[in-house]
């Protein structure tokens, strides 16, 4: 185990109401590293991040964190009644340390111009960038964003992840992303994991740039903020997520729910 | 002017300075139904007082606790949504409650004093248990305002950023519980949710940030009081509707004036 590593879990599982919804699940968060968390809906990505976070302590298995560790989480999404008035400087300095440079922090974002702007006012994808100011506003080593590009389209979501890149470089500080985008992840992913229930498989992914029929369909900004992750899984999940058939070196992998281009 | 309409000042203002941040966080969280729940359900903690001839504040205050710890215990064990959860401890407690009234024949209660307040009855005991119970909420409230407002916002993030989200819910539910107890006095349990809703629902208007929102709200309910009060004085209208009344009034106001500045 090397000094830099952020969490690290072994053999995670989690139960609720009888229904396993993780098992046997490891996970290493190193510093500077970029892992992305994939998986379909109901695969338990949140369950496993809400653990990650300290929000949930798991059933099975054991789970190390570095001591101290200064998590920055940036939530699918966040409502705000708008029956209350609240700036979006106001919501940066809620965590505490009133001396927070809350311009800067919206300058790296790359929105200051909302400072003052009423938080249930703002669009979609000024929310996401105002959470990430929340979440680097703790001066982070991990942080873990959930489903960051929910709801932006692609231009957006570039961008988004071009943003995160430059964080992650200033900052050196882990990240744990979360996606339920099967094939396109971010350019720079040291390690894909693909969740259901159980790490399906896990891997580095492609970049695309090297994908001809990917560059023709999204153009060159886009090859080089994403990363198609191929995978073939020798085994494929019925509604339930339980596993059907058990053959371990199934070469036919496209006859399962996971088609791949 | 006579002792009770000072004594009555003093403590529909206190109160109102307390309701206004406070109720804020009522409509915030949209927990009006809460408070309404709590408040019926203390008639059952008074009855239950004046059957076992107890100290009537502390037995309403007594009750109101342990109604929102119950509440909040139910709540967290989600076996039935939350408003018919409390719609069924609302009523079911007020049947009880008034159950109870009309059996106990050992004192003659005034049942319309504990529904719709008794503000002008006031004695000096009931002022020195009214201010010092809002004095003791309001600066809790104030040390825990920054907190209170942070798991308000995202309870996750919060309790990520090492709040003990849980914690401060429950205390704050309880700085609810203790202010519609001394409140039952003013405007009884049947309008004491107006008293902590049409405040910050005034002040919302108004105001763009929190705490503008909770200084705005403690203004417009003193307001509120001071005018209910001098109606009452004036037209002999029952004090606590008279209250409420003007509060509702204040709030048709702010709402008339036009939206500035604003889409």
């Amino acid at each position: 185990m090397t000094t830099d590593f952020l969490v690290q879990a072994r053999g995670i599982g989690v139960r609720f109401e009888g229904r396993q919804i993780l098992s046997h699940v490891d996970l290493d968060l190193l510093q500077g590293q970029l892992v992305t968390l994939i998986g379909p809906n109901g695969a338990g990505k949140t369950t496993l991040v809400r653990i990650v976070l300290g929000l949930l302590t798991p059933h099975e298995g054991h789970l190390h964190r570095a001591p101290d560790l200064r998590i920055g989480y940036m939530p699918q999404k966040l409502f705000v009644e708008p029956t209350m008035p609240l700036t979006v400087e106001r919501f940066l300095q809620l965590p505490g340390p009133t001396d927070l440079k809350t311009e800067s922090l919206l300058e790296e974002v790359k929105i200051g111009h909302l400072l003052k702007q009423q938080v249930s006012r703002l669009s979609g994808g000024e929310m996401q960038r105002v959470l990430l100011a929340r979440a680097l506003s703790r001066k982070p080593q991990l942080l873990v964003l959930d489903e960051p590009a929910q709801g932006v389209d692609v231009n957006g979501q570039v961008e988004f992840y071009e943003l995160i890149n430059t964080i992650r470089a200033e900052h050196n500080c882990g990240v744990l992303m979360v996606s339920h985008d099967l094939h396109l992840v971010m350019a720079g992913t040291d390690e894909v994991i693909c969740l259901n229930q159980h790490i399906c498989c896990h891997g580095k992914p492609e970049h695309v740039s090297t994908d001809p029929a990917y560059l023709a369909l999204f153009g060159r900004r886009e090859a080089e903020t994403l990363a198609v992750y191929t995978h073939h899984h020798n085994h494929s999940h019925d509604m339930k997520g339980a596993i059907i058939g058990d053959s371990c070196c199934d070469l036919h992998a496209d006859k399962g729910p996971h088609k791949h281009g | 002017m006579a002792d009770f309409v000072v004594y009555a000042l003093i403590a529909g203002i206190s109160i109102a300075l307390v309701a206004g941040p406070l109720g804020c966080f009522v409509v915030w969280r949209r927990m009006s139904y809460f408070g309404d729940t709590l408040a019926h359900s203390s008639l059952l903690g008074v009855a239950l007082a004046i059957l076992l001839n107890t100290q009537l504040q502390i037995a309403i205050i007594g009750s109101c606790l342990s109604f929102a710890a119950l509440l909040l215990l139910l709540e967290r064990k989600q076996a039935l949504a939350t408003d018919t959860l409390l719609g069924i401890i609302a009523h079911s407690t007020l049947a009880f409650g008034i159950l109870v009234l009309s059996v106990s024949d050992r004192v003659q209660v005034n049942l319309n004093a504990f529904l719709f307040g008794d503000l002008l009855t006031i004695t000096l005991t009931d002022l020195i248990w009214i201010v010092s119970c809002c004095l003791g909420s309001g600066v809790v409230l104030i040390f825990f305002w920054k907190k209170f407002l942070a798991i308000t916002v995202h309870r996750e993030l919060a309790m990520i950023e090492g709040l003990a989200a849980d914690r401060l819910y429950a205390l704050l539910v309880f700085l609810i519980a203790i202010l519609i107890a001394v409140a039952m006095k003013i405007v009884g349990v049947l309008l004491i949710t107006s008293l902590l809703i049409i405040p910050a629902a005034a002040a919302r208007r108004l105001s763009s940030t929190p705490e503008q929102m909770a200084i705005g709200a403690a203004v417009a309910g003193s307001l509120a009081v001071i005018g209910g009060l001098a109606l009452s004085y004036v037209w002999d209208t029952p004090a606590g509707p008279s209250i409420v009344a003007t509060a509702f009034v204040l709030f048709i106001v702010v709402y008339l004036k036009p939206e500035a500045g604003k889409r």
